[in-house]
């Protein structure tokens, strides 16, 4: 009941907007297109079904799930050109490449169409907003709190991350800390780096099992480092002893949560992502403003806050564990 | 004097028998159906500013396609077109860091072209490798410095005047590109069909031994067609680049397969010797509206490949099979 209502003042907001602007909104259908990087991946079929709920909530809207066979830049300019000839109402893509699809996509701005990215961002001139599935501080927080959640009396931490260099994972572990002090006994022992390389990640889960005797849980922000760390865990027999958590795929991770050795991590839901990009385009075309600051509606999902940059987050990564991975792992 | 002769024919068939009957008739006769289905099956077809942004499908491709269907017919193959696009913007994304202008940035989009080229040419015509072999390498190769040079990242900040090659229209819906693509289908029409240049091309591609022997210099001439190839490719990268408005070391991947599907549905025999730019032109097209028509319809890319890989081998099959059926 709740929702209905919010939904029906969205829709009145709308509604509203359309008859203050000066540009004549059709009757018909919109017509929302969610382009993505390439067809046939599981990530980008569960962000369209998150489309299509957003669609049958929003009522009128004509979802058009499309995307070249091959994730390159000239396959979605040939995908937005032909989206421009058909004067669809509304553009949200995942880009293959933040700087090539600018001219195209200025050029469906400047035919009244409205463009949004979402998952992977186009640079600032070829969009009108962008939508991160999530930021640096939510997901520091979260990769901590996955492991606290299961240390009621607190303990020792390590993180096994992917390269020294790694600027996302840098700039995650760097929140993490930030927001260590909230949570009272869990203590870090260590930073160690696995590059990214299955064998490199297990040695060096290997190592901190050796070093950390009271180590209660690995934190592996990188989907390359959690599974070597379950698998590491797994092999040293200390199933139950040290709980591997951070960012991982639900299909590579279900093996891990059914033993026991992962008892949740997280990762953006694409079905949620795919949601929210449809209610943010939805109210860019009905007349909303992308402005730093502007605060946007996306139905369910509550609503976003842009940035400086027009970008804005979506919401805390969406945690997995043994109530949920068998829905999700044949997904993505 | 009405009596006296029988009618002797001094030919098979009459000159418009002849071009009734041809390959480039066929396949116009398929774009024609191509754009009538299209008409019908999508409201937004006819448009002519549709139908100009559609051109950005084929002309870059296109522009290749006529340098690479002398080089077939001539019995060579160059498969690095691709990575030589890649090669050449980089080039000119690492000369934009420098502040090069416009005018030096075309410059050197062309010349890293000839230089590819030249060297293909010269491991084909100077080491006598074949051209499969050395183009397949030179594909990793040229692609793999752009690779080196720039990683995961984008070359960026081209002038604004740069724009033009790529976005730029010459007058009302025609684009920069598209004349650019007409003027270059007119010039390599003239040198395959109307100089001794071209004469010796198909001499080369239907016995390169007999041309040998005949007089033609059959190393020059292949040489002369891996360095056009290359320039051609020089020009796609400009315009690819320039209607990009950046370089990243994947750019344009997959062309070559795309270009050289172009020139065999246009009628050129993959066996070298036979062929028109009439139709590879045609072929331009068709690829051009089939795959403009089909994402109109929202059609996912996977199925478009296969409507093009059925068409080139429906087009090439039935000729045969109505030979075959005639006999």
């Amino acid at each position: 009941m709740k929702r209905r209502t919010f939904t029906s003042l969205v829709a009145g907001l709308g509604l509203a907007a359309s008859m203050l602007s000066t540009t004549a909104v059709a009757q018909d259908n919109m017509r929302i297109a969610l382009v993505v990087k390439a067809l046939g991946i599981g990530f980008f079929e569960a962000a369209a079904e998150g489309a299509n709920e957003a669609a049958g909530e929003l009522g009128n809207v004509e979802i058009i799930y499309t995307g070249p066979t091959d994730t390159t830049a000239e396959g979605q300019i040939e995908v937005i050109n032909s989206l421009i000839a058909q004067g669809v109402d509304a553009i949200a893509i995942s880009a293959n490449d933040p700087d090539a699809l600018v001219p195209a996509l200025k050029r469906a701005m400047d035919r009244g169409i409205t463009v949004i990215s979402w998952d992977s961002g186009v640079a600032e001139g070829g969009r009108q907003m962008h939508l991160n599935p999530s930021s640096t501080p939510l997901i520091g927080n979260t990769i901590i709190k996955l492991a606290a959640d299961h240390m009621p009396d607190g303990g020792d931490v390590a993180i096994l991350s992917a390269t020294a260099t790694a600027t996302n994972q840098n700039a995650w572990i760097e929140a993490a800390k930030e927001v260590l002090p909230n949570y009272e006994g869990v203590n870090l022992v260590a930073t160690v780096y696995g590059d990214d390389l299955s064998d490199k990640s297990y040695r060096e889960a290997q190592g901190l099992m050796a070093s950390y005797p009271n180590l209660k849980a690995i934190i592996a922000p990188t989907t390359v480092g959690i599974l070597a760390s379950c698998q590491a865990v797994t092999d040293a027999g200390k199933i139950g002893e040290i709980n591997v958590t951070g960012l991982g795929l639900p299909s590579e991770m279900a093996g891990c949560v059914d033993s026991g050795a992962t008892k949740s991590f997280a990762i953006w839901n694409p079905i949620d992502l795919g949601y929210s990009a449809t209610m943010l385009a939805h109210a860019l075309a009905k007349g909303a403003e992308a402005g730093p600051g502007a605060e946007i509606p996306m139905g369910r999902m509550g609503s976003v806050k842009l940035d400086d940059t027009n970008a804005a987050a979506m919401a805390d990564p969406f945690t997995y564990d043994s109530s949920n991975i068998d829905q999700f792992k044949s997904i993505f | 004097m009405t009596t006296t002769s029988r009618m002797i024919p001094d030919r098979l068939q009459t000159p418009l028998e002849r071009k009734l009957k041809s390959w480039e008739s066929l396949l116009m006769l398929v774009a024609i159906g191509i754009f009538i289905i299209n008409s019908f099956a999508s409201p937004y077809f006819l448009n002519v500013w549709n139908l100009s942004d559609a051109t950005f499908n084929f002309t870059e491709k296109a522009m290749i396609a006529f340098a690479m269907a002398l080089l077939i017919i001539s019995g060579e193959i160059d498969l690095s077109v691709a990575a030589i696009i890649a090669l050449a913007s980089t080039a000119m994304g690492a000369a934009v860091q420098l502040g090069v202008s416009t005018e030096g940035l075309v410059l050197i989009g062309l010349l890293v072209g000839l230089a590819c080229g030249a060297f293909n040419g010269f491991l084909v015509t100077g080491l006598g490798l074949p051209s499969i072999v050395v183009t397949i390498g030179t594909m990793s190769l040229f692609r793999g410095i752009s690779f080196i040079i720039l990683g995961d990242q984008a070359y960026r900040g081209y002038p604004s005047d740069f724009a033009f090659f790529g976005q730029g229209y010459v007058w009302w819906v025609i684009t920069f590109e598209f004349v650019l693509f007409a003027i270059i289908a007119v010039i390599y029409a003239i040198i395959l069909h109307m100089t001794n240049f071209g004469r010796a091309v198909y001499a080369i591609g239907n016995n390169a031994t007999a041309a040998l022997f005949s007089g033609i210099r059959v190393g020059r001439v292949k040489f002369i067609l891996f360095l056009l190839t290359g320039l051609m490719s020089g020009v796609a990268a400009i315009c690819l680049t320039s209607r990009l408005g950046s370089t990243r070391p994947s750019i344009a991947v997959g062309w070559e397969l795309e270009i050289v599907t172009m020139v065999v549905l246009g009628g050129v025999s993959i066996l070298g010797g036979s062929g028109s730019i009439p139709g590879v032109v045609i072929a331009a097209f068709v690829m051009g509206l089939v795959t403009f028509g089909l994402g109109l319809l929202n059609v996912p890319g996977i199925v478009m490949s296969i409507v093009i890989g059925a068409l080139l081998i429906s087009v090439i099959a039935l000729p045969r099979l109505w030979s075959m059926w005639r006999t």
